[in-house]
């Protein structure tokens, strides 16, 4: 099962790469990995997406915990969560197709927010599932690039 | 007070309360070199190798129960530590190492001596630092020793850039305690869990304690042995537990895993209650996963979550110190009503008739199994023995029956060849009183060697017990057992004449051939007190470990010595090699 996990640990050098390292060492698989500091500036918050049974997140989990550099895990699967990603993609436009890909834009609410004549450069944020719905809405030649921030989360309580 | 990185360094071990540093000078740490000539209370010992240095504050550490400590250069100095520092956190043993970094200016530009020492150790040890600044070394120093020495201990890098130790700063003092928000090792034991491990013990009526390491390192011995005696409970310790509790006890069936006794290993596949102490189920224990305890309810004690349920389901867990938590079972079940176990103790009994420890000795040779037997009864089985890594190995643990903890110094989590005899160095400088006895191989012995100069500087003398068969006996083993006798490289050709290596070296050096000046060989070597004396014995080059449970098979499917039905291996064994 996909799970998210949301590591608290201190903001020093090298912390990420403890988690890093933990993760190929231990052959843990790692869908996405987002990290930035949090208000705390001595803190960093990283979200990481993983996918496992039981015994294995069980593990995983633990491992993280171990690292003296993590002051805190929660998997955000567990509990009732926000999970969001944000999505940079360049789209080709022309004229036949452009009013098909605004209208699907309108549809997910994605932004433009580069245009030349032929490319629009596009931002959505929202959970994966939605982010691969959107890409898959339009023809593989019209999907220019793809940037994905990979997924980051809160609980909800 | 003003001083230099390398003196706020020194300062910090001395109120640390280290006594002993086993170490290699370099460029990087030529400033802590400096600072340690003028320190009058901590003895640094000159290793010729970095390896050895580490091994060496690793047999100090597993002797005293103290903190190892090392200190070594940047680039080649570190890199030479890495197998001691990797073999001290398989076995989670406390250690901190210093290593000399290059400049913090030039880190990154491929200097002079530089490697990036973080990177390198991050997955052997419990944690790392690099400190750029002169400012940051007594509080690191500080967090390194609290970290390596709580919890489930294991060594810890401190990298110290070259002008940390050279800058000058205002210094005040070796902080008392540290406070880590990331870090609270500290647990408390569980009413809850104790009371469902109660429940199970209860009701069990084939119980088993299988012990490990973690019962020497969280200095459990006594809480074991008097849980063991209270219950009436069978015993089994691993390779890394021995001694915690006495062998030679009658409660006690000896070690379990790959060369355990019969009795062990039965008992276990058998036991519909295993309590696990300090114990890891590593693969040397289990043997094939699938066929490992099939009727147990397995009680998981240790410090370390991880641990649990990592290899082994398990039916309770309770973590926490496992002097504790053993204190806490013995309270609770001192109101309680025991389980007879009387028909659990006649099946056990019953199995101890095979006398899976039993071997053929033949005319004219000398079996390996002698030797140990021997040393045990000329140091009145009350030596400390350090062993490297291998058939002699494994003989040691099995024919030396340890009644003391701490007196078994082995790499059981790694395997490091070498180990054995800085370990008996570290170990002497640790308990001067005792006999020190290095158990070897004519393989084990050549990556060490250079020891032996460092223990004629130091006066440490120790006794190294060379079983010498002429091969690499492990890998020997397993050729004839699993690659139809194809001897590739296993053999040892071109040996050196030990007797002369040894005084060459400035010791004393005997060579034993034939059985019967054995005993009277090993007797005059140890009334050498003040020497360290190598004993080169030949031993029959064929003889084989055993019991032995081949890999992919169960506890219960054991080999046993003298038989012709050999070991048979299946793909999925193989892979488990
Ligand atoms: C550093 C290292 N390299 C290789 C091995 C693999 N290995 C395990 S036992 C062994 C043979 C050891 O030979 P020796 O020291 O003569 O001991 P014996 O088995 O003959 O008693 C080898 C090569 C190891 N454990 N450590
Ligand atoms: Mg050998």
């Amino acid at each position: 099962m996909r799970h998210i996990i949301s590591v608290q640990l201190e903001n020093a050098s090298g912390a990420l790469s403890r988690v890093a390292g933990l993760f190929s060492a231990r052959g843990f698989n790692i869908e996405s990995l987002t990290v930035a500091t949090t208000n705390d500036p001595t803190l960093s918050r990283m979200t990481i997406v993983s996918v496992g049974d039981d015994n294995i997140i069980e593990q995983i989990v633990k491992q993280l915990n171990k690292l003296i550099d993590v002051v805190k895990v929660t998997d955000l699967t567990a509990t009732e969560h926000i999970e969001r990603e944000l999505l940079l993609v360049k789209l080709a436009v022309n004229n036949d197709s452009q009013s098909k890909v605004e209208s699907q834009l309108d549809l997910y609410d994605a932004k433009i927010i580069d245009a030349s004549e032929e490319v629009y450069t596009v931002e959505l944020a929202g959970k994966s599932q939605k982010i691969n719905d959107f890409i898959n809405a339009f023809n593989a030649d019209e999907v220019l690039e793809v940037s994905r921030t990979g997924v980051t989360g809160v609980c909800q309580k | 007070m003003k001083l230099n990185g390398a003196q706020i360094l020194v300062d910090c071990l001395k109120s640390e309360g280290v006594k002993h540093i086993f170490g290699y000078p370099g460029g990087a740490v030529l400033h802590i070199y400096d600072a340690l000539n003028a320190c009058t209370v901590i003895d640094h010992i000159l290793v010729r190798h970095e390896q050895g240095a580490v091994h060496a504050a690793d047999g100090y550490a597993r002797v005293s129960g103290k903190c190892g400590v090392s200190l070594v250069t940047s680039g080649p100095g570190l890199t030479n530590a890495v197998t001691g520092i990797a073999t001290a956190y398989s076995d989670s043993i406390p250690m901190v190492v210093i290593s000399g970094q290059v400049p913090s200016a030039v880190i990154g530009s491929d200097a002079f001596q530089e490697v990036d020492a973080v990177g390198i150790t991050r997955s052997c040890v419990k944690h790392n630092f690099l400190v750029k600044s002169a400012d940051d070394i007594a509080e690191t120093v500080k967090k390194a020793f609290y970290i390596a020495t709580t919890g489930r201990p294991g060594p810890v890098l401190i990298d110290i850039t070259k002008d940390a130790t050279i800058a000058e700063v205002e210094y005040e003092g070796y902080p008392e305690a540290i406070e880590m928000r990331s870090y609270q090792p500290e647990v408390k034991v569980s009413a809850e869990q104790i009371a469902k491990a109660i429940s199970i013990i209860e009701t069990s009526k084939k119980p088993i304690i299988y012990s490990g390491g973690g019962s020497v390192i969280g200095n459990a011995s006594q809480a074991l042995r008097k849980l063991t005696r209270n219950t009436g409970f069978p015993i089994t310790q691993t390779l890394m537990g021995l001694g915690a509790y006495p062998a030679t006890d009658k409660q006690s069936l000896g070690m379990l895993g790959m060369h355990g006794t019969y009795e062990s290993n039965n008992a276990m596949h058998d036991s519909d209650c295993i309590i696990a102490v300090g114990a890891r189920f590593d693969d040397r224990i289990t043997g094939n996963l699938e066929k490992f305890c099939p009727y147990a309810k397995i009680i998981h004690i240790d410090i370390d979550p991880s641990s649990v349920g990592k290899v082994v389901g398990v039916d309770v867990s309770i973590i926490g110190q496992v002097n504790e938590v053993l204190n806490a079972l013995i309270l609770g079940l001192e109101a309680k009503k025991l389980p007879n176990i009387d028909a659990w103790w006649k099946q056990i009994n019953d199995w101890r008739l095979v006398d899976s420890m039993a071997y053929k000795t033949k005319q004219g040779v000398i079996k390996p199994q002698t030797v140990i037997e021997t040393l045990y009864e000329v140091t009145n089985g009350d030596a400390i023995v350090t062993s490297d890594v291998g058939q002699h190995q494994m003989w040691a643990a099995q024919y030396y029956p340890f009644d003391k903890p701490r007196r078994w110094i082995n790499s059981g989590g790694l395997g490091t060849m070498g180990f054995g005899l800085p370990a008996a160095m570290g170990a002497k400088l640790a308990d001067p009183d005792l006999d020190v006895a290095c158990v070897t191989g004519d393989g084990s012995i050549q990556m060490m060697l250079q020891e032996l100069s460092t223990m004629l500087q130091y006066h440490t003398p120790v006794k190294i017990i060379n079983i010498n068969n002429g091969y690499l006996g492990m890998v020997r083993q397993w050729q004839e057992f699993f690659y139809d006798k194809r001897y590739s490289m296993s053999y040892m050709d071109a040996l050196p004449d030990f007797v002369k290596l040894a005084e060459s070296y400035g010791h004393i050096g005997i060579r034993v051939e034939k059985e019967e000046d054995l005993k009277p060989a090993l007797i005059e070597a140890f009334k050498q007190k003040d020497r360290t004396v190598f004993i080169d014995i030949v031993t029959d080059p064929t003889e084989n470990v055993f019991p032995m449970i081949p890999s992919g098979a169960g506890h219960h499917e054991m080999l046993l010595a003298g038989r012709d039905d050999m070991a048979s291996t299946n793909d999925s064994g193989l892979n488990l090699v």
